[in-house]
């Protein structure tokens, strides 16, 4: 059909078809995405961040539609940045948390938003919050989310433990996002990795190669 | 006197009059009109020196082209220029609006205004109307921070990339870059990637067409808008004429009127 060329990519919402990830450890968090951003079945940005920054030392994991998690993490951000500059003191993580919750709650009929905030505060240390589609907030030990997070749920309850180190959290964001990156089709290209720990975010990029899978299939 | 006054004045409340008369026109057959859109390719890309912006010509009322020649390139601010996609109206509304809003901004503040300036008014008006404004920008400028290019939806998300594209030829001209693009390019060959890369859209892309626009916008602020860089598609010269020769028609016959033509000049009375 001729006459709607201009109408299936321009009706189609951009979306984050996401595999996103937090886990706490003793001193800070590690927080990792995946990459991609699509508008149905294009690939809008391949290069995509994911994990954005609401002060130094907390973030957010945004999943969902990628104009109404950009737009919260920029109000979110100012708002605490406002606070920051009030009261002379880094905001918490759990207000950072509480904040982005109230967003999701009350407007959770017009938004379509999976947020996961991660951080380092003085009173607590490193905190992993997770506010699901409906406006949720809940503090986990670790927490997964985005389309790619059902292919993992198995494999992340296996292999976390608690009082893993920095190093063996890494490991085990890395291995996650890659399983997750390798099987959902709307999650892929590189897996980006934030250690956030009093000192700030250090980051680092892993590029996707071929799993253990692909290898047992002989691909 | 107020009594009858009070008695002129319509009933409190939303009217939905209009409604049921909106009805009945869509079911009697009389469609609202289309809107013009520009079924379009648009593209940026940093090189060496700034930012290259590339647009095709073509603007289109659902299978038929409306406009062979029209403008995609929006001006924004003297290191700022904005590529739409879209419905017309909506992305030409949005970008003069914006663009207004930095002049004052840069009066206000009498300094050169940030790219990212443009984009957060652009992505917050944007998602203010939920997708409803159908504008798909490529954003292109230069400030104090170097070279960046934007790309924002419809829906106000915004991804800033070293190379872009957007619009129904977009698959098109991010094929050319992803086989071709590597950072640090010449101008010369940044200006041959744009080119090609709308030109893909322009060959390859129904909604996507005639001429392509190219604006160079470079680190020292120099801005060279290239209107119709090329024209791709020249409509083809006439090889051979249609008058006919002397005497091609027959003459039977001929017939002599005199007529006598009589002129009097009447003049205007001026005083």
């Amino acid at each position: 059909m001729v006459h709607d060329i201009a109408d299936s990519w321009m009706d189609a919402a951009v979306s984050t078809g996401t595999t996103i990830m937090a886990v706490e450890f003793d001193g800070g968090v590690v927080i990792g995405a995946d990459s991609r951003t699509s508008i149905g079945t294009y690939v809008a940005n391949r290069v995509t961040d994911k994990l954005t920054r609401i002060t130094d030392k907390i973030y957010c994991c945004r999943s969902g539609s990628a104009a109404d998690t950009q737009a919260i993490a920029d109000i979110v951000s100012y708002s605490l940045y406002y606070h920051e500059n009030q009261t002379n003191e880094e905001p918490l993580v759990s207000e950072a948390a509480s904040e982005f919750r109230n967003y999701c709650y009350n407007y959770r009929d017009s938004l379509l938003a999976g947020i996961i905030v991660a951080g380092w505060d003085k009173k607590l240390g490193g905190q992993v919050y997770s506010v699901p589609l409906g406006g949720m907030l809940i503090r986990q030990p670790y927490t997964i989310g985005g389309s790619g997070s059902s292919f993992i749920y198995a494999f992340a309850q296996e292999n976390f433990r608690k009082g893993m180190t920095r190093d063996e959290c890494v490991e085990f964001v890395k291995k996650a996002v890659h399983h997750a990156m390798y099987f959902d089709g709307s999650s892929g290209g590189v897996c980006r990795i934030g250690v956030i720990t009093e000192t700030g975010i250090d980051r680092d990029i892993f590029f996707a190669t071929e799993s253990k899978a692909s290898k047992d299939q002989g691909n | 006197m107020q009594a009858e006054l009070a008695r002129e004045l319509p009933p409190a409340g939303f009217n939905f009059e209009n409604c049921k008369r909106n009805e009945a026109l869509i079911n009697g057959g009389f469609l609202a009109p289309k809107t013009v859109k520009t079924g379009t390719t648009i593209a940026g890309i940093i090189f060496k020196d700034g930012v290259i912006l590339g647009a095709d010509t073509r603007a289109t009322e659902g299978p038929i082209v409306s406009d062979k020649n029209c403008s995609k390139i929006h001006y924004l601010a003297p290191n700022m220029y904005c590529c739409g996609a879209g419905t017309a109206a909506d992305t030409e509304m949005t970008t003069d609006l914006v663009s207004s809003q930095l002049a004052l901004h840069r009066l206000n503040t009498g300094r050169e205004v940030p790219v990212v300036c443009a984009t957060t008014l652009l992505k917050q008006k944007l998602f203010r109307y939920q997708g409803n404004i159908s504008a798909a920008l490529v954003l292109g400028g230069v400030d104090l921070t170097g070279p960046t290019i934007y790309s924002i939806a419809p829906h106000g998300s915004v991804d800033k990339l070293p190379y872009t594209s957007m619009g129904s030829g977009s698959l098109a001209a991010m094929s050319v870059f992803e086989s071709r693009y590597k950072p640090d390019m010449t101008e010369e060959e940044a200006k041959k990637l744009v080119r090609d890369a709308i030109a893909g859209g322009v060959f390859n892309d129904l909604g996507s067409g005639s001429n392509i626009d190219l604006c160079v916008i470079r680190k020292n602020k120099t801005v060279d808008y290239l209107r119709n860089y090329e024209i791709a598609n020249r409509k083809g010269e006439r090889t051979l004429d249609y008058s006919f020769l002397k005497g091609t028609t027959i003459v039977t016959g001929t017939k002599t009127f005199n007529l006598d033509i009589t002129e009097t000049v009447i003049p205007m009375e001026v005083a």
